[in-house]
């Protein structure tokens, strides 16, 4: 039984609409809150890559020019990160995971994605796959900026944004599901914001 | 291999406030005795969690400001579009519970064996996790080196502003006032940049470990030119508050 904070209110009413929209736990922000680790990297473009490696091999690789003439898509999600914050109807261009994963192959029932400054985050293929995950490269109508992951981060809006890996360069497909960055640090494997899975053990 | 803080699951506990200090006229020290703390390291973040009477809820995340070894500490700035923040630092009185789990995160903290020299960079309340690691050094007996530059608004922003004038011993601590400076101020003015960095930071050939907290323009800002000053960025640890609007 949870101890009543006396003169604790209700301030923050998400209209009936968004109150569904929102998972248990998080609240509705209108700006775009920050959080990394360590320094933005800034890659210039010309070397930028994308690729898709499995036991160190690359199975298929994209310069940033092969990358952006693969056909895009406009994305609409609400995303929620799990420090309490969700931001609801964001609205992306990006190209879609199955897409790259189709064109470079794949069996495998685990991925890692990799990222400049070497952050990475695990996540199962099946929540990569089926129209769920992108590529995303643009944001509300413009170029992604570097601090919220650009050139490109990985889009996975069903799960906590940490799965959303910033500065993404690429897939690693693997066998079993091996914990990223913060999953190491005590956060959830899976990460679903609807069961509020933030931790090990949620 | 980074060290790990995988552990059992994180349990929501009432904890009794044991004392609410007054640090500046918008901030708060919350000391707290919950009944099973496993410890903590510093730099380390705790979830608290506040229920009303009709039963809604609200989590938020918040800086251990404490060191290992000393009790619970949480340091609150009210803000003013705030929901959770104007409750902990109006409201909240000893002898109150307040729900929290933790501690949480494992990648923005220092220990003793990590080394140095030691950059701290605080923007306004990104002081309190760098705080607990300045606590840490001294109470471990390390000789690390270590520079704290704090920016604030005004002097009478600046958080544990005794404690940090009474730290001696390879502790440097400056300031940079942003908006107002005491008449006689001769400590840094403005915003941090890569000019005050320059001045201030360690030089990159002495393989310095930084901290950076605070918003993210000051983060970002701070971050950016610690790499251009030539600090490898995986020496660079960051933590940034979001101006969320929602704490």
């Amino acid at each position: 039984m949870s101890p009543v904070s006396r003169g604790f209110r209700h301030l923050h009413r998400a209209s009936d609409e968004d109150a569904g929209r929102l998972p248990p736990g998080q609240y509705v922000t209108e700006g775009f809150p920050v959080l990394s680790a360590g320094p933005t990297p800034h890659t210039p473009l010309e070397e930028w890559t994308f690729a898709i490696t499995q036991g160190g091999q690359t199975r298929k690789s994209w310069t940033w020019q092969e990358f952006r003439a693969l056909p895009a898509v406009t994305i609409t999600a609400d995303i929620h990160c799990v420090t309490r914050w969700s931001k609801l109807g964001t609205q992306w261009r990006g190209v879609p995971v199955d897409t790259l994963l189709d064109l470079a192959g794949y069996e495998a029932p685990y991925v890692m994605a990799f990222c400049d400054g070497g952050y990475t985050t695990n996540l199962p293929i099946a929540d990569v796959t089926g129209g769920q995950a992108w590529v995303a490269f643009g944001y509300d109508g413009g170029p992604l900026q570097a601090e919220h992951g650009g050139p490109a981060r990985l889009l996975v809006p069903h799960l906590y944004f940490w799965k959303s890996a910033k500065w993404v360069r690429g897939l690693d497909l693997r066998e079993a599901d091996e914990p990223g960055f913060w999953e190491k640090y005590g956060y959830h494997m899976y990460g679903d914001p609807w069961r509020e899975q933030r931790y090990a053990g949620d | 291999m980074a060290r790990t803080a995988l552990r059992g699951r994180l349990t929501w506990q009432a904890a009794t406030v044991a004392a609410v200090t007054r640090e500046t006229a918008s901030v708060v020290t919350i000391e707290l005795d919950p009944p099973h703390w496993p410890g903590h390291r510093a730099g380390q973040h705790l979830d608290v969690r506040l229920t009303a009477e009709d039963g809604y809820t609200a989590e938020r995340e918040y800086s251990i400001a404490s060191a290992p070894g000393e009790p619970v500490a949480i340091t609150v700035e009210r803000l003013e579009d705030g929901e959770v923040s104007p409750y902990l630092t109006g409201e909240l009185h000893a002898g109150d519970e307040l729900e929290l789990r933790g501690p949480v995160g494992g990648y923005f903290v220092w220990e003793p064996g990590d080394g140095g020299p030691l950059l701290l960079l605080a923007g306004g309340s990104g002081i309190v996790p760098l705080r607990s690691i300045l606590r840490h050094r001294l109470r471990t007996g390390s000789d690390v080196p270590a520079r704290l530059l704090y920016s604030s608004r005004n002097w009478e922003d600046v958080i544990y502003r005794d404690e940090l004038s009474q730290h001696r011993d390879g502790v440097q601590v400056s300031y940079t006032l942003t908006r107002g400076q005491p008449a006689g101020w001769t400590g840094h003015t403005g915003r941090i940049d890569s000019v005050l960095l320059a001045e201030v930071a360690w030089p990159a050939e002495s393989n310095p470990l930084a901290y950076i907290c605070g918003p993210t323009s000051f983060v970002e800002t701070a971050a950016a030119a610690l790499v251009g000053l030539g600090y490898p960025p995986e020496r660079v640890r960051t933590e940034r508050f979001g101006g969320t609007g929602g704490h």
